[in-house]
């Protein structure tokens, strides 16, 4: 029998193996993730006036379009993470929020008009808009660990668009559950806001979300703890 | 004969599956049977993207270890063979990545190396050598153990990171931090003494 150069680490290896449980597939395990964010919405709905929201949210078409094309980002981006989080997976999984997130941008931008349509609507000041910028990184904190926690199974080889895609779950679920508590109509003000927080949480996730895949032996090869 | 080549591949592709199912339940010599199967694989599709022969044992060990690290997300019912292709391009375009990051900032000149006059060679220098290498000895049994042991593994054994982070059960990055604390910690120690 020949030895080859790579015998000790197959020897390495085959002294750590012990036995896995299968991944489910993606949409299972984001369904996972998706469950807790609705759960955390039915808790979240307890405390706000839901009566309000309805009227705002139905008052005008841009406003529900917002919520549904924000909410499809969530679900949409949520799939795609986890799918970008098996080693094997395509990068174009990474498109597949695109339509959600065109839906929300669009329907979002076309309300700041309405500031000049209907004079008296109430738009969000800087003191609220940054309530709102708290609401969606203070919400983001908690998914993002979960999520990555979760994506930290898979073992993605491309951590940081992995995270990122993951990052966009959570911002988008995190701005869908701000209409609980967000009595305002859309304005630049508003939007501007919403822009960057969820551009922070994409880039803090990309960021954060490398590093632990790292940690996990994702990117550096590290055998998994005993 | 292409029917009798397809046949012949997917029985391969079939066995490797199977084998991969059983490492997944635990079973050891199954799964060392396939690692060693998937070798010539991996070296054959880094060549293919264009890995240097002298750096496709670098990629067919980052890969065992990937497909380690990996081996709850493969689906039997899905080609193995498929998937660890996907896997060993990925890691064969990484490292291919890190080449060219690597030749970017070094220039290789072996003729002006060789040729070059090294003004501050001095012949009582080996003696001293000898006497630092007895404080470098010194110094190094000091060190914490985690640092200790990535300069035994890395420059004493001269093993290369996969083996090193095998052995130990370390990261790559949390072996190259703790030789690099190593090595800051002797050179302070080092200067210290003398």
């Amino acid at each position: 029998m020949t030895t080859s150069p790579h015998d000790s680490l197959i020897r390495n290896l085959g002294s750590d193996l012990k036995p896995v449980q299968r991944l489910r597939p993606p949409a299972l395990r984001a369904l996972g993730w998706l469950a807790v964010v609705g759960a955390l919405a039915l808790a979240l709905a307890t405390f706000a006036n839901t009566h309000t929201m309805w009227e705002r949210i139905g008052a005008a078409p841009d406003m529900w379009l917002a919520v549904s094309g924000s909410t499809a980002t969530a679900i949409l981006a949520g799939i795609a993470a986890f799918e970008l989080s098996l080693p094997d997976a395509p990068r174009g999984w990474a498109w597949l929020p695109l339509p959600g997130a065109l839906l929300w941008i669009g329907a979002s931008g076309f309300g700041c008009l309405r500031v000049w349509v209907v004079p008296a609507a109430h738009v969000a000041d800087m003191g609220e808009a940054r309530d709102c910028l708290l609401f969606i990184i203070a919400l983001s904190v908690p998914l993002s660990a979960l999520l990555l926690l979760m994506l930290r199974r898979g073992c993605p080889l491309n951590p940081g668009l992995t995270a990122a895609v993951g990052g966009l779950a959570v911002a988008a679920a995190a701005a869908t559950l701000l209409n609980f508590f967000h009595p305002y109509d859309a304005a630049a003000t508003d939007l501007t806001v919403h822009v960057f927080a969820v551009a922070l949480v994409v880039g803090a996730n990309r960021m954060l979300g490398g590093r632990i895949f790292s940690l996990a032996g994702v990117t550096s090869g590290r055998l998994p703890p005993n | 004969m292409i029917t009798a080549e397809t046949q012949s591949r997917s029985a391969d592709d079939a066995r490797r599956a199977a084998q991969m199912a059983a490492a997944q339940a635990g079973d050891r010599a199954a799964y060392e049977a396939l690692l060693r199967d998937c070798v010539p694989f991996i070296t054959v599709v880094a060549g293919r993207q264009g890995v240097p022969p002298d750096r496709r044992d670098d990629v067919v060990q980052d890969v065992l270890l990937t497909i380690h690290r990996a081996r709850q997300t493969y689906d039997p019912a899905r080609s193995f063979n498929a998937w660890l292709r996907v896997i060993a391009e990925r890691r064969a375009i990484d490292l291919m990545r890190q080449v060219r990051r690597h030749g970017a900032r070094e220039l290789h000149a072996p003729i002006a190396f060789e040729t070059y006059p090294d003004r501050d060679a001095d012949p009582a220098r080996g003696i001293e050598h000898v006497q630092a290498s007895g404080r470098v000895a010194e110094v190094l049994a000091n060190l914490p153990a985690s640092q200790r042991e990535a300069v035994e593994a890395l420059v004493i054994r001269e093993q290369s990171l996969a083996e090193a982070a095998a052995a130990t059960r370390r990261s790559k990055g949390a072996l190259k931090v703790n030789l690099h604390r190593a090595l800051k910690a002797l050179r302070g120690k080092l200067e210290r003494t003398e």
